[in-house]
């Protein structure tokens, strides 16, 4: 399943929610406390990242593969 | 990527939200906006009645009519706007300490009038705004700046007190079963009369960080681990409800008539 | 409407009724109980409601948050139900909400004497809630002057977005004359203001008019307004800026000082007058036999009523003060209001305080004997 992010930033807070809860440890946090994308071909697009992001920072939305 | 629908319940001009990193408060919001969406009440019809603490700055970022009472008074305030328009969805956010400390009165008296709100409870166990004090739901032994050898003052249980106070719909759920907290909300929304759902959310400042209970993800998963479908906590010995476990689900329902359709019979009355 | 007889109270409960008030929030307490009781019976006939609450607190509550969904909104109690109605009579304040406090006075401090007549609220009026506001309070003086002044207690709540305090006291709330009610016809009554402009306009809920008073919406009418107790700018959401705070502030004040059509008193036999009492509310019955007393023992008293205690009369009683030889200035507490009299006659005469607390009404003896007092101190004898 291919997925695609998109992150509001300006959102983030840096909780580590989605990092912690992702079962395939896609997501991190940077240098300075922000999510970021480090390993998107293990997503299997679950959401559990979005469905817990306190600050609606966070979305996964799935990518069709015939698209490509 | 195509805008989150729940997002336009959201004064979007008004976020990022003031909660602390890692604060449940966003995520018991959100499931608050999708029952809403669920449900699918207009935002020019709903009104969003709040009191006083972290829980209750939630009004300002919703997209609705709004009201951020007083401490503890948001229920006979949201009382007056559903008695003055029957017509309006009205949805309470409270917390622990505004709820069942300096609100407790007026909270059983709601639910003794059957009075069609859904109440929804922020339960982070602390005064998160002022820093961090004990709540009357905060756990025996858990630290506070007011009880920094640990609480001695035994918890309500607001659930059990909404219940036994009369209201019509009683649940609960965490911000760790964002799903089931929004299913618990919709329901409560479904129900005619006080509706009262506990949300269990996280507060790793000023609660989590006293306590060493950890980062908001391992106050989370301590949900996770703890709590217990009503139906499995139901089935469960005395002996097997032991530590921190916790039910989560519907606990009560009942048809009762509304504090509304009630005063429909004093008008009939007075005008017989 | 034919002439019948009726308590202080039960007049309140008719004023609201004519004046468009159709939600009542209370909460049991002598000396006011009489008009939740009648509101209890009368507001269901016209399609209103009446609600009995929990506590003092929730009585407060229950009406601003129907005021905000669009009804002219009442409550009523005494003393120690008004202490605890100051939260929220703070919260009217700063949020602008529209709504009518009924205070039927009675002995305090605590609960006092509950069944007595007392003056003894008249500052908690002014200053009982916290920070700073504005408020009005008006004081009725007979039956029908209740009726009246509570019309105009809901339509100076209405036009202000203000709470209004009407000071009652036992004596007036328990009085029992026969009355003639005017009719809907004879009243001039304020509707709810109304949001001049669409959200689509750029419509803000506390945008002050050129009243300084803002036009709130109400809840319900697709304006998704916010309220909130915090200090916010027109939006009406919390800004914690110094200028907003002070232009808030200043605005609240003003929007009641500069106002030209809230202060109302009654002056009778002044035309000649070189000395006048002042008083207020039930008082101001034995005041009046008082000065009528000295007039025919060919004293040249004149007598001033204060109809609206807040905003205070300050240049009316300035004006006084540099009319006449002095003031005595009668009231049913230690003395309270006196100092508002003396602030604004500002030394230009004495102001001498006749004062009673001992839970009995003023004789007209009492009151004379302190005009004659002050005549002989202003003579030197």
């Amino acid at each position: 399943m291919k997925s695609e992010f998109t992150l509001k930033l300006e959102r983030c807070k840096g909780c580590g929610i989605c990092v912690a809860f992702c079962p395939k440890q896609v997501l991190a946090l940077d240098k300075l406390g922000k999510v970021y994308v480090a390993d998107q071909e293990k997503c299997i697009a679950c959401g559990q990242c979005e469905l817990r992001c306190p600050d609606y920072a966070i979305f996964v939305d799935k990518v069709k593969e015939e698209k490509k | 990527m195509i805008e989150r629908s729940y997002e336009t319940y959201f004064r979007q001009n008004r976020l990022p939200h003031l909660w602390c990193p890692g604060c449940g408060n966003g995520i018991a919001m959100k499931a608050i906006v999708q029952a809403i969406e669920k449900k699918g009440w207009s935002q020019d019809n709903t009104v969003i009645v709040s009191g006083i603490g972290c829980s209750s700055r939630a009004s300002g970022y919703m997209d609705f009519d709004t009201l951020h009472t007083a401490h503890g008074r948001a229920i006979p305030f949201a009382t007056g706007v559903k008695m003055a328009n029957p017509n309006l969805n009205v949805v309470v956010i409270t917390g622990d300490g505004d709820c069942t400390a300096i609100g407790g009165n007026h909270f059983i008296h709601g639910c003794r009038r059957n009075i069609d709100l859904t109440v929804i409870l922020f339960n982070n166990n602390i005064y998160g705004m002022t820093g961090g004090q004990a709540s009357p739901m905060t756990p025996l032994g858990k630290k506070a700046t007011t009880a920094p050898y640990g609480s001695i003052d035994r918890p309500f249980d607001a659930c059990k007190l909404a219940e036994a106070a009369g209201a019509t719909y009683v649940a609960r759920s965490t911000a760790f079963h964002v799903q089931h907290l929004v299913k618990m909300i919709s329901d409560g929304m479904d129900n005619k009369g006080f509706s009262f759902i506990e949300a269990l959310v996280q507060c790793p400042t000023a609660y989590g960080r006293r306590n060493k209970i950890g980062e908001p993800a391992k106050m989370m998963a301590w949900m996770r681990d703890n709590a217990v479908m009503k139906n499995a906590w139901d089935k469960l010995t005395d002996d097997k409800k032991i530590g921190e476990k916790f039910p989560i689900g519907l606990f009560y329902k009942a048809e009762e008539e509304t504090y509304n359709e009630s005063y429909k019979h004093v008008r009939e009355l007075a005008n017989h | 409407m034919s002439a019948s007889l009726m308590q202080g109270n039960e007049a309140v409960a008719e004023g609201a009724l004519a004046a468009g008030v159709r939600f009542f929030g209370g909460y049991p307490i002598t000396p006011s109980t009489e008009i939740a009781e009648t509101m209890a019976k009368l507001l269901p006939k016209v399609g209103g409601t009446f609600i009995q609450m929990e506590d003092e607190i929730a009585s407060m509550g229950v009406i601003l948050g129907a005021s905000l969904a669009g009804k002219k909104v009442l409550t009523a109690s005494s003393g120690p139900g008004i202490s605890l109605k100051q939260e929220l009579i703070g919260y009217a304040a700063e949020a602008e909400i529209p709504a009518v406090i009924v205070n039927v006075q009675r002995v305090g401090p605590s609960t006092g004497q509950p069944t007595a007549p007392s003056q003894g609220d008249v500052m908690q009026a002014r200053w009982g809630t916290h920070g700073d506001h504005s408020i009005i309070a008006l004081s009725p003086w007979s039956v029908r002057e209740s009726f009246n002044l509570t019309v105009k207690a809901v339509n100076l709540a209405e036009k202000y977005r203000t709470p209004v305090i009407l000071l009652m006291d036992e004596i007036v709330g328990h009085l029992r004359e026969n009355v003639e009610l005017p009719t809907a016809e004879e009243l001039e009554i304020f509707p709810r203001r109304t949001p001049k402009k669409s959200r689509a306009e750029g419509y803000q809920p506390y945008e002050p008019d050129e009243d300084l008073v803002p036009n709130v919406a109400n809840f319900g009418e697709g304006y998704r307004i916010h309220v909130t107790g915090l200090i916010h700018d027109e939006t009406g959401f919390p800004v914690g800026s110094p200028k907003v705070t002070e232009n808030l502030i200043r605005r609240i004040h003003e929007k009641i000082s500069l106002a030209d059509d809230i202060i109302e008193v009654e002056e009778i036999l002044m035309d000649d007058a070189e000395f006048a009492v002042v008083a207020f509310g039930g008082t101001a019955r034995t005041a009046y036999e008082a000065v009528k007393a000295c007039r025919e023992k060919g004293l040249k008293v004149g007598f001033l009523r204060l109809v609206t205690i807040f905003p205070f009369a300050d240049k009316i009683i300035y004006e006084l003060a540099g009319k006449v030889k002095g003031i005595v200035m009668a009231e049913l507490n230690f003395g309270q209001l006196v100092g508002e009299v003396r602030r604004a006659a500002n030394g230009q005469c004495p102001v001498k305080l006749c004062a009673k607390y001992d839970m009995t009404i003023f004789e007209p003896e009492e009151i004379i004997a302190s005009i004659e007092e002050l005549i002989n101190e202003v003579n030197g004898i």
